[in-house]
């Protein structure tokens, strides 16, 4: 089986700045992956590389056997234009740190967005589509609000909803907790836990050890655009092989 | 001691405090009024107002159907072509593409740096210069013949001149408005498969405009009185030409007339203000936490049903 994503040796610098030194990984169907590490580590540009909101400088990455950003054309590869890019990453769902809703549309329209615009859906078929949505992270009842008027935990949870509405094979989260009150982290986890247990391919930075050790299949350790240490995340978790990594969750745990 | 048992069965009295006195704003307030009066009863019986030339006029026809009414189209016109051209320069401008930018950034340089009565006497020379256009191969055959000095078309180039001017100032602002947009609501638009096109059009102008709409209800107004140069052109069947320079001119009754034109101005502006609050209410929506009228009457109507979380409406 295809995995879902494939990394090879993937580099990323923005000019002299090399952010990614050589990711190689791989995201079977149905798995949850979890990317640990300090800030600045790259957990979040390589995130961003998988649905090529960053253009990957040297390597190859593939998600469920696509080559992204790159049409291959015998051992040529040709940059992609921007309607096709635009086509791969309706299959990719992406959650931000700062949920980034759009502030003039309420949430139901936030979500009917892109299936009715993008997809070109009807219009019926979206709306009852993203009310079932909005029903599974808990927000029916904020359907006619506006993110200003909602928490940062509810904001998340349309967020999501929002993702999963373009029915993506994979959903990348971006630390989707980092910017919330402690309070209102385990709602928006509750929800992707929810997602993870019903099969969904996900790839998840964050800095939740508690989430990662009890839904993730695998832990991506980072510092310093490399991956220092992986595995199973309770492995890691108890009995980090690396002095990077122990010094890390150290600070952590 | 009977007293704090009564308080704490009913709810406190509201506060019944002495207001805070400004005696200064009374005095202001009755300078101001003093001169305001002393000038109206100085305008009202000096001689050289001409009052009665002033109501003789202000409802003439020549005034409000030939004047005001091509006053009016020239803003309306030449304000939408300046706003569209304005649109495509910010983007231009904001693009990637290094042709396009430095396009942009050229007819900027121009229509900008120079004044607008100047261009307007040269939109005005334009059949004087090019007297036709040909459309063919350079230095090779011609498909299509047109004589610019055949037609007379004041109007059209007093438009376009004024038209072009403007699009080099909506550009800025359009651009302005674009750039305080976060960029993560372009990034989100992006990771939803949206195309560049559709992220401007869905998600990043429509943020914009509620920085866009002030300063363009300005550019209107200002618009409006600038349509008083097009006598540059010359076209002089706008408000300003036809009581100064028609009417005033025949009557030798310049401060009636000047007053005349000065009053419809000031009209159309008010109504131009009353029009630019509504738009700006339209598009400061989801900008405050502050419920709508509308959200409000539905949550008010759940309260009196009486249903916990009222949630489930139909759509």
């Amino acid at each position: 089986m295809t995995p879902m994503v494939k990394a090879e040796q993937v580099c990323k610098s923005f000019g002299a700045l090399h952010v990614l030194k050589g990711i190689t990984l791989e995201i079977g169907k149905g798995e949850v992956l979890c990317m640990v590490g300090p800030s600045g580590s790259g957990k979040s540009t390589f995130l961003r590389c998988i649905n090529h909101l960053e253009q990957v400088n040297a390597g190859r990455l593939y998600v469920d056997g696509e080559l992204i950003g790159y049409r291959e054309r015998g051992d040529k590869l040709h940059e992609m234009s921007p309607r096709d890019a635009a086509k791969q990453r309706r299959e990719i769902g992406m959650v931000f740190q700062h949920f980034n809703l759009f502030p003039h549309r309420t949430a139901l329209e936030n979500i009917v967005e892109a299936p009715i615009h993008v997809k070109r859906n009807k219009k019926d078929d979206a709306v009852a589509r993203a009310k079932d949505l909005l029903d599974q992270v808990g927000m029916a009842e904020k359907a006619g609000a506006y993110p200003a008027q909602l928490s940062g935990g509810q904001q998340q949870r349309v967020a999501i909803a929002r993702a999963l509405a373009m029915n993506p094979k994979l959903m990348l989260f971006d630390e989707p907790t980092s910017a919330l009150d402690p309070e209102l982290v385990g709602e928006v986890l509750g929800v992707m836990k929810k997602l993870a247990t019903e099969g969904m391919t996900m790839v998840v930075v964050t800095h939740e050890m508690g989430f990662a050790r009890e839904v993730a299949n695998h832990l991506v350790f980072m510092d310093a655009g490399v991956v220092v240490e992986e595995g199973p995340p309770r492995e890691v978790l108890a009995n980090p092989k690396h002095e990077r990594t122990k010094a890390f969750l150290s600070k952590v745990l | 001691m009977t007293d704090v048992d009564t308080s704490s069965s009913t709810a406190p009295a509201a506060i019944d405090a002495v207001p805070l006195r400004h005696p200064w704003r009374w005095v202001a307030a009755v300078v101001i009024i003093a001169l305001l009066v002393l000038f109206l009863y100085g305008a009202a019986t000096n001689e050289a107002y001409k009052w009665h030339v002033f109501r003789q006029y202000l409802f003439n026809e020549r005034v409000l159907a030939v004047g005001l009414v091509n006053t009016l189209q020239l803003t309306v016109y030449s304000m939408v072509l300046a706003i569209v051209l304005g649109v495509i320069l910010a983007v231009m401008r904001l693009s990637d593409n290094p042709i396009f930018k430095s396009v942009a950034w050229v007819y900027l340089w121009i229509f900008r740096g120079t004044p607008v009565y100047v261009q307007l006497v040269f939109w005005g020379l334009i059949p004087v210069i090019y007297s036709t256009i040909q459309l063919g191969v350079p230095f090779g055959p011609s498909f299509f013949h047109f004589d610019l000095q055949a037609i007379s078309f004041p109007f059209v180039l007093a438009i376009l001149g004024l038209a072009l001017n403007e699009s080099a100032y909506m550009a800025e602002i359009i651009r302005a408005g674009i750039s305080s947009v976060p960029e993560g609501q372009s990034e989100a638009s992006t990771a939803l498969g949206m195309s560049w096109g559709m992220t401007m059009r869905r998600t990043v102008l429509p943020q914009a405009m509620r920085v866009i709409i002030p300063p363009t209800g300005n550019e209107v107004i200002s618009m409006l009185k600038t349509t008083s140069l097009v006598t540059g052109v010359p076209f002089t069947l706008d408000l300003y030409g036809i009581t100064s320079r028609e009417i005033a001119a025949r009557e030798f009754e310049p401060v009636p007339l000047l007053l005349v034109a000065a009053f419809w101005y000031l009209v159309i502006t008010s109504i131009l203000m009353v029009g630019q609050y509504y738009l700006e209410r339209y598009y400061a929506r989801g900008a405050s936490r502050k419920l709508t009228t509308k959200q409000l009457e539905v949550l008010a109507k759940a309260q009196g049903t009486g249903a916990p979380g009222g949630g489930g409406e139909g759509a």
